[in-house]
């Protein structure tokens, strides 16, 4: 038994009984972006269009594939939260559960594509 | 005899008829572009995935991505994520409570808008001629 009121239990959560959570979280990943991104970008536009032992040489390199980790965890994780609001705003009923299950599994499909790629790349050299 | 005229009344202006201010437009683009470019990362992944596959593969997934296409997709990737950084810029200053002004917003638009073209321009830059 906590020695809570009702009030005080409710204040600040609102209907999705998560507050202010996901907006937070989503600001978090944003702002890792406008580091991650440029540093991803840059080297990706570089390297695109190299040879293929170009290309693997560079990425096996702890720096950029330090970068290219953060990059598609964090980008991935902005892009299902930032569909998620969008998937709420123009989408109802079964269909928006439908879509933000599929959004959160591919995402998490494309970013586990993405780092495991980058960590055989970088310690096979 | 309340709602004889129903139907028949004027309409608040809508989309189709109103003067689009440009933030409008920089909103909508905020999502449109914050979905291409989710969709332009998860090539990529699948281009380093090749990469880290075998070099028969990396060559296939190569072709594809430096072919008139794949350029092309590439390229409205940089331009969808240098939108959506200099306008997700703006986003988190607004969160701070600041520059909500009628004027400043159009301002911050604009000069984000001129930044999305340098930093595209840069990245093509990088891409071709470095």
């Amino acid at each position: 038994m906590r020695y809570m009121t009702d009030r005080k239990r409710a204040t600040g959560l609102g209907s999705a009984r998560s507050g202010v959570q996901h907006f937070w979280e989503q600001r978090v990943s944003a702002i890792a972006l406008v580091v991650l991104a440029p540093l991803f970008i840059f080297p990706l536009a570089y390297n695109m269009g190299d040879s293929y032992e170009a290309v693997h040489a560079a990425y096996a390199h702890p720096v950029n594939a330090t970068i290219a980790v953060a990059f598609f965890v964090t980008a991935f994780l902005h892009f299902f939260q930032g569909l998620q609001v969008v998937i709420e705003d123009y989408v109802h009923g079964r269909w928006e559960i439908v879509l933000i299950i599929t959004t959160r599994l591919l995402s998490a499909l494309f970013a586990l594509i993405g780092v495991f790629a980058i960590l055989k790349i970088a310690f096979t050299g | 005899m309340a709602d004889v005229e129903q139907g028949n009344r004027p309409l608040s202006p809508h989309l189709q008829i109103y003067k689009w201010p440009i933030n409008m437009g920089m909103s909508i683009f905020h999502r449109v572009t914050g979905v291409a470019i989710g969709v332009v990362i998860a090539f990529v992944a699948l281009w380093f995935f090749a990469l880290a596959w075998s070099p028969e593969a990396f060559a296939k997934a190569n072709w594809l991505m430096t072919s008139w296409l794949g350029w092309l997709v590439l390229f409205g990737g940089a331009v969808s994520l240098w939108f959506h950084f200099v306008n997700g810029l703006r986003h988190l200053v607004w969160d701070t409570g600041s520059s909500f002004g009628q004027k400043r917003v159009r301002r911050t638009a604009l000069i984000g808008l001129v930044f999305m073209v340098i930093l595209t321009l840069v990245t093509i830059w990088v891409a071709v001629a470095v």
